[in-house]
């Protein structure tokens, strides 16, 4: 069985997917991007799927549990590359993938990353702000 | 014209991936546009999962079509599984029996131009597809 390989750039991890994946392989990279989250201690993940020419059903809630699995991992994951037509082909299908974060390609997704890193040190300098914020929103 | 283009038994994971090329393949053949390859091999991947998930496995046969005025591909999924008892709401978006998100169905029918289903408790499934080039 193929898998897809997983690399860690700088505390990043970026997972381009370049085969048309039987769903045993896209299930096993949900088990090892787990694990590498865990190993590497990263806080954001990056998808490549630019190389997909479909997101079927499966896929689409492959994508979705890694991004749900990441987060309670202390990782953001961000889905980038998806090509017009499968964005098309998804929504009429009737996944439009709510919860998973897009960008177009893998330098914005990692800009995405980045802007909620600088995000995190904020909140550590204006803690009262974040909290009253958040009490006065019904 | 009928012309069928290959049949493939499906029975396993892979046999979905050779379904989906094939598809693509045919669909890039008879010069659908970009989005409409997508979305035929977007359904058809929903369908062999059924086949191979629901009717525990069974046959998809891709022929091209012809009706005079335009080319299309029509994609036939068949099992001899437990088949439907209750199609209204095996159609109905988000219904499952299974694990999945109970779009399969329900999606691919919107994907294509022509959707047929025949089924009958207890002796399989049979969906036809077409999608017609614009």
């Amino acid at each position: 069985m193929d898998r897809v390989p997983i690399l860690k750039i700088g505390s990043i991890l970026l997972v381009s997917i370049q085969i048309d994946m039987e769903d045993q392989v896209a299930l096993q990279l949900q088990e090892d991007l787990a694990e590498r989250i865990v190993a590497t201690g990263c806080h954001g993940v990056i998808i490549d799927i630019s190389a997909l020419d479909i997101v079927d059903s499966f896929v689409g809630r492959t994508l979705a549990t890694i991004a749900s699995i990441s987060r309670v991992l202390d990782a953001e994951t961000v889905v980038v590359g998806m090509r017009p037509a499968v964005a098309i082909t998804l929504v009429e299908l009737g996944l439009s993938l709510p919860g998973i974060r897009t960008a177009l390609n893998v330098e914005l997704g990692m800009a995405q990353l980045a802007r909620d890193g600088a995000d995190d040190e904020d909140r550590d300098d204006d803690d009262d702000a974040d909290d009253e914020a958040a009490v006065s929103q019904p | 014209m009928n012309d069928v283009e290959e049949r493939i038994e499906v029975s396993t994971d892979q046999d979905v991936v050779r379904v989906r090329q094939l598809v693509r393949t045919v669909a890039v053949a008879v010069k659908l546009s970009l989005v409409d390859q997508t979305k035929l091999v977007t359904a058809a991947s929903e369908l062999a999962r059924n086949t191979l998930v629901y009717g525990g496995g069974g046959t998809v046969e891709v022929a091209r079509v012809d009706n005079g005025r335009r080319q299309g591909i029509r994609i036939v999924f068949t099992d001899e599984g437990p088949g439907i008892a209750d199609l209204d709401l095996a159609l109905t978006d988000g219904y499952t029996t299974g694990s999945g998100l109970g779009l399969g169905l329900s999606g691919a029918r919107r994907l294509v131009d022509e959707f047929d289903i025949e089924t009958a408790v207890g002796q399989g499934t049979s969906i036809t597809v077409t999608k017609w080039c614009r």
